[in-house]
């Protein structure tokens, strides 16, 4: 999908998520493996992330909530998550991965539980916002053949 | 050497037929679904051919099942089912492939532990594309190696083939039918490449690390000195004349790092507890530690005859005695039925791989046990034992748990990872102490194959040394020259202890007596003895080792063998097998 025809709403939300300090890098780099192959490339690897990674916080919050708090385990599925999230660019996500693995690793029980829950919303949200877009960038995509000159 | 000529390139990566580095055959190995999904992709636009996995397991039996069907492996460290590091050195070697590993922890440790077990490279998550492009130049530089290594070296004539499959014949030498068809054609080479571009030959000659080849391997380094030991020295002691200096200097950097992980993982492991033979499947009667009885034999008998092998039956059990040769086959052969036989999961496969290699070949090999990562210095048969690498592993683990000391006769077989470690400890290391030492190295089972892998009670110093040609140890230092330069056998009086790598002691044996131990391969049974060292059976006459317990042991061993061993011009053992003796049967 070329950026330049987007249409413009498109292009702000986009970048508004760069700027909210949701998206890095990375995110451009799926964007670009993006081709006419694969035209929706990086909505299908942020679904496969959503789908894989649902379970695993469910797995979190019942290991958070068992007592006392296993640290290496929970260290071991954060770091999953964080290599996950890291995939498609999700900034922050990642980033409550790496706090949260400190908290562990200093067997702060409090630091972890509110970390995750910072995490849990971060990834609710990241969630919504990036559907959101991808449908408007798949519409936008829609219109866009349609309105081309056969 | 036309390398850059356009057949060579062509050939260069096999069936393909676009210039290289386009169709570079990579096998991705990652447990994150999405990364898989990203990497195959970034790799398909580099024009690369990709295969995923998300099993380490899984991916080593791909690898298995088509020799030459990939040119480089990348997988992340943290698999679900085996160690990331592990799998890649089990495809170091076994298939001599460049691996590269992933990570999103970029700790230095972490990636100094990556290149230490042989990664080419180490990269980080996120990955970009561009990392992704310029991975062929790993495939590219071992290539270059090997045609260099191979070009100057002449004769490949002699090599056996064994075709495909690279299954491990007793001849040692094997070559997957297509290395052979590559060698062969090296003469062309300059002139037509095309046979480069075989989908064999394509593979650069990359040798099959038999059993055979390297207990020659073994016994020039143990000639030669563990410290003072060198791809040259080594390749012109094996007097393999297809073999070149780089496959010579590739596998000692493995070898080294074999042991090195053998034992940090046998200090890591805790002190073995007491090794029950309980599970020891076997049919064999002796089941239990045959070693023991030869053992206390007292050298004479032990040599050839025995193989104990705590843990899945192995057990030489005619080992004792005056186990000659003949013997000495004859216990390997019903080993290895046995180890079959009663090896139903793929642990106990792997076991028996271990020992079945080292028994397939017994005759004059040594086998290492195909255990790839840990002990691998054989080259199971893949045949075989596909699967078995993991729960090689497994062993190491187990092996850990070994009791040093209660060796004696109780290894504990429970589960294959514990024979494995049996017999690791099993390979008594002559006069180690096999017994008290807490953490038997786990010998693996490698010592299935000629190695007697010491166990150190202490710590793994010795990382099992695969059986490598006894000569190695042919000095009595060698234990500790070997050690420390191997990984980490530390010459203090061996922790390695359980060093049961029987060629350590043999080695031993042999440095005794001035490494006039020609035979000495086979069949070191080195017997723990706790507390009480019979006789060892290194086939030493009047080698008696008592009182091994403690770790100084190891150190004196040496000096003990030497002393007896002066006396004795001749080794007596002459088993061209190592005995894989498995400690607790020795003490007794």
């Amino acid at each position: 999908m070329e950026r330049n025809h987007l249409p413009r709403h498109l292009v702000l939300q986009r970048q508004s998520l760069f700027d909210q300090g949701l998206l890095d890098e990375q995110f451009i780099q799926l964007e670009e493996l993006q081709d006419d192959a694969n035209p929706n490339f990086v909505e299908e690897v942020v679904t496969s992330y959503y789908q894989n990674t649902s379970t695993l916080i469910v797995i979190i919050e019942q290991a958070l909530g068992t007592s006392p708090l296993d640290f290496n385990k929970l260290d071991g599925y954060m770091y999953q998550l964080k290599g996950s999230s890291s995939s498609f660019g999700a900034k922050k996500v990642k980033a409550d991965c790496t706090l949260f693995r400190e908290y562990c690793k200093a067997g702060n029980v409090e630091g972890c539980m509110r970390t995750f829950q910072q995490l849990k919303k971060e990834y609710a949200s990241l969630k919504r916002k990036l559907e959101a877009y991808f449908q408007l960038a798949r519409q936008a995509r829609v219109t866009g053949t349609a309105s081309r000159p056969k | 050497m036309s390398f850059s000529a356009p057949s060579m390139e062509n050939g260069f990566s096999s069936p393909r037929n676009e210039s290289f580095p386009a169709g570079l055959r990579v096998l991705v190995v990652d447990d994150d679904p999405t990364w898989l999904k990203i990497l195959e992709k970034m790799l398909k636009k580099c024009s690369y051919e990709v295969t995923t996995c998300g099993l380490a397991r899984e991916a080593l039996k791909l690898l298995r099942e088509r020799k030459d069907g990939y040119d480089i492996v990348i997988s992340d460290v943290n698999m679900p089912d085996m160690d990331g590091f592990k799998l890649l050195e089990h495809v170091g070697l076994e298939m001599d492939l460049p691996v590269l590993m992933m990570s999103v922890d970029g700790e230095t440790s972490r990636v100094m532990k990556g290149v230490q077990h042989g990664a080419c490279d180490y990269l980080l998550k996120p990955i970009r594309m561009k990392e992704l492009r310029n991975i062929w130049q790993h495939v590219f530089r071992k290539k270059i190696h090997e045609i260099r290594d191979i070009e100057s070296h002449d004769s490949y004539d002699g090599i056996q083939i064994s075709r495909n499959g690279s299954e491990l014949s007793d001849d040692g030498h094997m070559f997957c039918g297509e290395d052979l068809a590559y060698v062969k054609k090296r003469k062309d080479f300059e002139n037509k490449h095309d046979d480069i571009g075989d989908h064999s030959s394509t593979k650069k000659h990359r040798v099959v690390w038999s059993v055979d080849l390297h207990q020659k391997f073994v016994k020039a380094v143990n000639q030669i000195g563990f410290d003072k030991v060198g791809p040259k020295k080594i390749l012109d002691l094996m007097n393999v004349p297809w073999l070149t200096r780089e496959n010579v200097a590739s596998h000692l950097q493995k070898y080294r790092l074999y042991l090195s992980r053998l034992q940090k993982e046998n200090d890591l492991k805790a002190s073995l507890g007491g090794i029950k033979l309980s599970d020891l499947p076997s049919k064999d009667p002796a089941g239990s530690f045959g070693l023991q009885s030869s053992i206390n034999g007292n050298q004479n008998d032990v040599p050839n005859g025995r193989y104990q092998f705590s843990g899945d039956n192995f057990f030489a059990q005619d080992v004792d005695s005056k186990n000659h040769e003949g013997d000495l086959k004859r216990v390997v052969s019903e080993t290895k039925r046995t180890l079959t036989a009663d090896l139903p999961d793929p642990q106990d496969m792997r076991t028996q791989m271990s020992f079945d290699h080292s028994f397939g070949s017994l005759d004059s090999e040594v086998n290492f046990a195909a255990i790839p990562a840990p002990y691998s210095w054989s080259k199971a048969p893949e045949n075989q034992f596909k699967e078995e690498h993991k729960p090689l592993l497994q062993l190491e683990d187990g092996f850990s748990q070994l009791p040093p000391s209660g060796i004696h006769n109780h290894i504990q077989i429970d589960d294959p990872l514990q024979s494995a470690s049996s017999i690791t400890s099993g390979l008594s290391m002559t006069g180690r102490e096999i017994c008290g030492p807490e953490k038997i190295k786990p010998l693996y089972p490698q010592y299935s194959s000629n190695h007697m892998s010491i166990l150190s009670p202490k710590e793994s110093a010795f990382d099992s040394f695969p059986v490598q040609s006894k000569s190695q140890m042919v000095k009595h230092q060698s234990f500790e020259p070997i050690s420390t330069a191997i990984s980490s056998m530390k010459p203090q009086g061996f922790n390695l202890s359980c060093i049961t790598d029987f060629e350590s002691c043999q080695r031993n044996l042999i440095s005794a007596t001035d490494s006039t131990f020609e035979p000495f391969n086979e069949d070191l049974t080195v017997c723990w003895l706790e507390g009480d060292c019979h006789s060892m059976n290194f086939g030493l006459p009047n080698v008696e080792f008592t009182d091994y317990i403690d770790p100084g042991f190891i150190a004196e061993f040496p000096i003990y063998l030497c002393d007896t061993l002066t006396s004795d011009t001749e080794c007596p053992f002459d088993p061209p097998e190592y005995s894989i003796v498995d400690q607790g049967l020795f003490l007794s």
